[in-house]
């Protein structure tokens, strides 16, 4: 049996059934990763004897006829924004490098509580800013359906550890599309659940009013599971949401979309996006169709402002949450000769510590909340955001979900991007409303276009409802049947 | 200038911004202690420390306290209230930018009436809101241990996140040569409110209770204002009161002489009685301020609002009113009680069953010279108001003097017991049966022939010496009215 | 007429504590002019009567009780630091008052 090539959901069962240890799998995944990641660069840390000892306890507990978790030897890569104790947490910048945190973001411990195996940390774009994980200080990562390309970000390595079967499952995080863009680009399941469904506890914060934790997997299942082990209700986030975990993983096993209203939303069809990428849209609403859901059309005319209030709303948010890197109580401190005084010290280690997309959006945001600016930048475009959240009111009173496009592109090449802000923030076209409005986003694999690139398509559903997600990714799954690997 | 011509020529306005320490068990926005003087960073966590990922949760009682000082204020408590950052830079701020409130703070629109020698001036009340306090920094290297010429800091985040109220009055006008006690009296009242509503230990020499003062100068009331400086380290009532005074002069002087006030942030130096400017920045401070994303606003409900109102205490100047005339005192004696420190203290020993003549007659006397005597402040005494009541209920009764009374007190300050205890143990027994006091009586006047004949002649008032020296002899136990009639008769019986 | 000059971006480099070089600010404003101008539509949407939107979820009034939590060892607390002494975080000389 080859581990890599099962889904989690059924390790988790074999596992707890005692057909094969917890250490059989979880070394499988290590060589996997010894085999495939000098190439890819999706770890930037690999716990290996964390990773074994955590697996060896799961089997032991299980000897012992204890009670098991959901995800128990099952392994899990995590995005390095979200802390893990004793673990180095780097958020892909030169700013922690070496930093090891003190205490487990809520999402770990939920993790580690769920007899989940954490496997390593995976690479990003710095502090989770951009789209195709090349903003990381430590190199970037490679699509594995062609690695001369990216593999999208932030989350890119979060996304290829699981396109490449080094890691069943993966944590990924979404601000503007962060976890649904990559899972498009790597031919994977991704989900930002409901704002507020997932703790950001321990989660760097780069937007905190958009950003969400979330699954990568190879299927559908397979997200469920993660994502009912992750999220919930936590005490220590004042924005978390205090209500049971949506139905996820009976939404995911029933994949019933018969009378369910599938919207389309007029200015994300598609027009302007990569002609592929249109295509298999219409087919698999198609598919969908025949599998007995109803396609309607729904109109959100405050969209066109979304990606312009984002870019707004983002880095203003960041500029501040980013403040606390300033030499003195962890990460780089550079240019203490001794005379420099602390403001210097701060300026220098600033300078140096942060890459080039994190200095422009931390002077965007900084400028956009001054005196004089404020009301015209942030403050007009809360405003937006406020009728963006109307229009998809306004569309779930007509639609029980909605469906575009994940991304306008599949993957494009390493380099092409990076000297052209405006172009790569436009990846995120699609997936920004749904963080604007704070309501769960899935991107699920539907095939690949003539370059042989995964395409994904987006569901969106209203807030707390992401289990209708689950149910129609599950029959999308189903109904197309793809199983692409790279 | 000298403080009297300066208020004729200027006429001063005020400004006082008061920061108050709350005494909830934890910090503003986490689960760390807030007890003070702990070994450096031992109170800490991610969220006080600023660690990366970390987030706030606020403290709900901390919440509470700010509506309950709002309401004894006088505020109008806000319906929606949000929480802001405040952004900048600064080594002893964990996060680089406060929690604080910025344009919905929790209470706005409140005044405090306080009085200065007879006269009643209404301080308004801007606003309270709640905000974190930062951590706090050794200066290192240089002489004086502050800043200028330190060459390194220690910082120590265990005040990191202490929760603070900040109260602002609006600007304060029409109080002219009474500034700076108005200054003083509007501190002491609002620390008496806020130490009567048991939110805070308002010790300003500890920090728990900060002033910053703001004073500007305008040439007469119906100029606009003129330009205002903003003194720190304001750390006692005495020396609110002299640092208003003091830049009050200052600016004066400036103004005369042509030249015009720098708006800045100044620090007061209590032993040299002046303030200094603090260094100017090269542009001013942009707090970029928007809603914190991380915290939900606060909606204090009417409900919510009332029930909190129902906990508040008697206000206490209205608390010092009702008694005053309850216990029918006059102002003056009000005031030597309340200066005394003993409103307490004669509430709880007419309690015990004293009449309120009796108890101000105790602690504003014998107990308050011995409280001078021994440097010891009245209430920590080592004697209590059922003690005293139960003192003067003897004398009442006669069976002890006032001079015996006294013996009583000692005796209780020196541990000896109770009152009954030390009466009985001491021997104290005023003599009043007629049988006793007689032979002393006729004794006395057999040794003072000359005194007895001069009474006999009519100089009733001799009579004094008379009573003194039966007092010698029982050793002060005699019952010194009965002693004086028995003398009377005797004489003029002759 | 570029939305934001080399001076403002200064400006900004100083209030975001980013010592930038001359070239660097330059370029920068470059980027950042391109990209105000594509954000600066939000200024086209009527929204006066808008409430602002700072949270996605309407939540109120979440509080936590007035208990101790544990707090980290001073070891942990200061494991990350660039420098200690005397189990404060050293810092260079400060400059500004606060």
């Amino acid at each position: 049996m080859s581990f890599t090539e099962t889904t989690a959901v059924e390790l988790a069962a074999g596992i707890a059934a005692g057909e094969f240890s917890a250490r059989e799998v979880t070394t499988a995944f290590l060589d996997r990763i010894a085999e495939t990641d000098e190439r890819l660069n999706a770890f930037l840390a690999v716990d290996t004897p964390g990773a074994l000892a955590a697996a060896d306890a799961i089997d032991e507990a299980r000897a012992r006829g204890d009670e098991l978790g959901s995800l128990a030897g099952v392994p899990v890569a995590v995005k390095d924004v979200i802390t893990t104790k004793g673990l180095v947490t780097t958020c892909g910048s030169r700013m922690l490098e070496g930093w090891v945190p003190p205490y487990d973001a809520t999402v770990t411990a939920n993790l580690r509580r769920a007899g989940a195996v954490i496997i390593g940390k995976t690479n990003m774009d710095e502090f989770a800013m951009g789209s195709s994980t090349e903003n990381s200080a430590f190199g970037p990562t490679r699509n594995p359906w062609d690695p001369t390309r990216i593999p999208g970000g932030s989350s890119g390595g979060s996304a290829v550890a699981v396109a490449a079967r080094q890691s069943p499952l993966s944590v990924g995080t979404d601000t503007g599309g962060s976890i649904r863009q990559p899972a498009a680009m790597t031919g994977v399941v991704g989900v930002k659940p409901t704002y507020g469904g997932v703790s950001r506890y321990g989660l760097v914060a780069l937007a905190s009013s958009l950003d969400q934790a979330g699954p990568f997997a190879a299927t559908v299942a397979d997200a469920a599971l993660l994502h009912a082990a992750m999220a919930g209700h936590d005490a220590q986030d004042s924005t978390s949401i205090d209500a049971p975990v949506p139905p996820v993983v009976q939404a995911a096993a029933t994949g019933d979309v018969r009378g369910m209203r599938i919207g389309v939303v007029e200015q994300l069809t598609g027009d302007g996006f990569q002609p592929e990428v249109r295509d298999h849209f219409r087919s698999s609403l198609d598919a969908l169709a025949d599998a007995g859901a109803e396609i309607v059309e729904v109109s959100c005319p405050h969209f066109e402002y979304a990606l312009a209030a984002y870019y707004l709303i983002l880095p203003s948010e960041a500029s501040s949450n980013l403040a606390k890197f300033d030499a003195i109580r962890y990460g780089l401190r550079v240019g203490d000769d001794g005379d420099a005084s602390v403001e210097q010290v701060m300026a220098m280690t600033r300078e140096a510590g942060f890459g080039p997309e994190v200095k422009r959006r931390i002077m965007l945001g900084t400028y956009a909340l001054s005196s004089g600016y404020y009301e015209a930048y942030y403050g007009q475009a809360q405003k937006v955001r406020t009728l963006i959240a109307r229009d998809f009111a306004q569309a779930f009173s007509a639609a029980d979900v909605l469906a575009t496009p994940t991304a306008p592109t599949t993957a494009f090449p390493i380099g092409e991007k990076v000297d052209d802000p405006l172009s790569m923030y436009l990846q995120d076209i699609a997936t920004i409303p749904a963080n604007l409005a704070g309501i769960p986003g899935m991107s699920i694999p539907v095939g690949v276009d003539g370059a042989g690139l995964p395409v994904g398509l987006q569901f969106m559903a209203p807030a707390m409802a992401d289990d209708r997600l689950y149910a129609a990714g599950a029959a999308l799954e189903a109904a197309i049947g793809w199983e692409g690997r790279p | 200038m000298k403080f009297e011509q300066a208020v004729t020529e200027f006429d001063p306005v005020l400004g006082l911004e008061v920061h108050v320490e709350l005494n909830t068990e934890t910090k503003m926005f986490c689960g760390c202690p807030t007890t003070f003087g702990g070994a450096p960073n031992t109170q800490v966590c991610p969220v006080c420390l600023g660690l990366p990922g970390s987030l706030p949760v606020v403290n709900g009682k901390a919440v509470e306290s700010a509506i309950r000082i709002g309401l004894a204020l006088n505020c109008s408590i806000a319906a929606r209230s949000r929480f802001a950052r405040k952004n900048y830079f600064y080594p002893d701020m964990p996060k680089n930018y406060q929690i604080s409130q910025y344009d919905e703070p929790i209470a706005v629109d409140g005044y405090l009436d306080v009085e200065v020698d007879g006269e009643t001036y209404r301080i308004g009340v801007e606003r309270a809101h709640m905000e974190e306090d930062t951590g706090k920094s050794l200066h290192m290297g240089g002489a004086t241990g502050r800043i200028h010429g330190a060459d390194y800091s220690l910082v120590d985040y265990n005040r990191a996140g202490i929760p603070l109220i900040e109260i602002v009055t609006k600007p304060i006008t029409g109080t002219g040569d009474k500034a700076p006690e108005v200054a003083r009296a509007y501190v002491t009242a609002l620390r008496d409110i806020l130490r009567s509503l048991g939110v805070s230990d308002v010790r300003m020499e500890q920090g728990s209770l900060r002033c910053d003062a703001n004073v500007s100068l305008r040439p007469d009331p119906d100029a606009p204002f003129g330009t205002r400086t903003e003194t720190k380290n304001v750390n006692s009532l005495r020396s609110v009161e002299r640092a208003v005074r003091h830049e009050i002069e200052r600016q004066a002087d400036v103004l005369s002489e042509g030249g015009t006030i720098v708006q800045e942030t100044r620090h007061w130096h209590e032993d040299t009685g002046r303030t200094t400017a603090g260094r100017t920045k090269e542009e001013a401070e942009d707090y970029r301020y928007f809603p914190e994303p991380d915290l939900s606003p606060v909606n204090a409900s009417a409900r919510w609002v009332e029930d909190l109102r129902a906990t508040l205490p008697e206000p206490p100047a209205q608390r010092r009113a009702r008694l005053q005339q309850v216990w029918g005192f006059t102002d003056l004696e009000m005031r030597d009680v309340v200066n005394a420190q003993a409103l307490e203290l004669i509430e709880q020993t007419i309690a015990e069953g004293a009449t309120a003549a009796g108890a101000k007659k105790w602690w504003l006397g014998e107990l308050a010279r011995r409280s001078n005597d021994t440097g010891v402040a009245l209430p920590d005494l080592a004697i209590d108001a059922a003690a005293v009541a139960r003192i003067e209920e003897l004398v009442g009764e006669g069976a002890i003097n006032d001079k015996m009374a006294r013996q009583v007190i000692d005796g209780i300050l020196a541990g000896e017991g109770s009152a009954d205890d030390v009466v009985e143990s001491r021997g104290l027994a005023l003599v009043s049966d007629d049988s006793s006091l007689q032979l002393a009586v006729d004794e006395a006047i057999a040794a003072n022939p000359d005194v007895a004949e001069k009474v006999r002649g009519g100089k009733v008032a001799a009579v004094g010496a008379l009573v003194g020296a039966v007092m010698k002899a029982t050793r002060g136990q005699a019952d010194a009215g009965r002693v004086r009639e028995l003398l009377v008769d005797r004489l003029s019986g002759d | 007429m570029p939305a934001i000059s080399r001076d403002e971006v200064a400006h900004l480099a100083r209030l975001a504590r980013l010592d930038l070089g001359e070239d660097e600010l330059v370029h920068y404003a470059q980027q950042l002019d391109v990209i105000l101008s594509a954000v600066t539509r939000v200024g086209e949407v009527a929204a006066d009567d808008v409430e602002p939107m700072s949270h996605p979820i309407a939540l109120d009034n979440v509080f936590r009780v007035d208990e101790r939590r544990p707090s980290l060892s001073v070891d942990d607390a200061l494991a990350g630091a660039p420098a200690v002494q005397d189990e404060r975080f050293r810092v260079p000389r400060i400059l500004d008052e606060e």
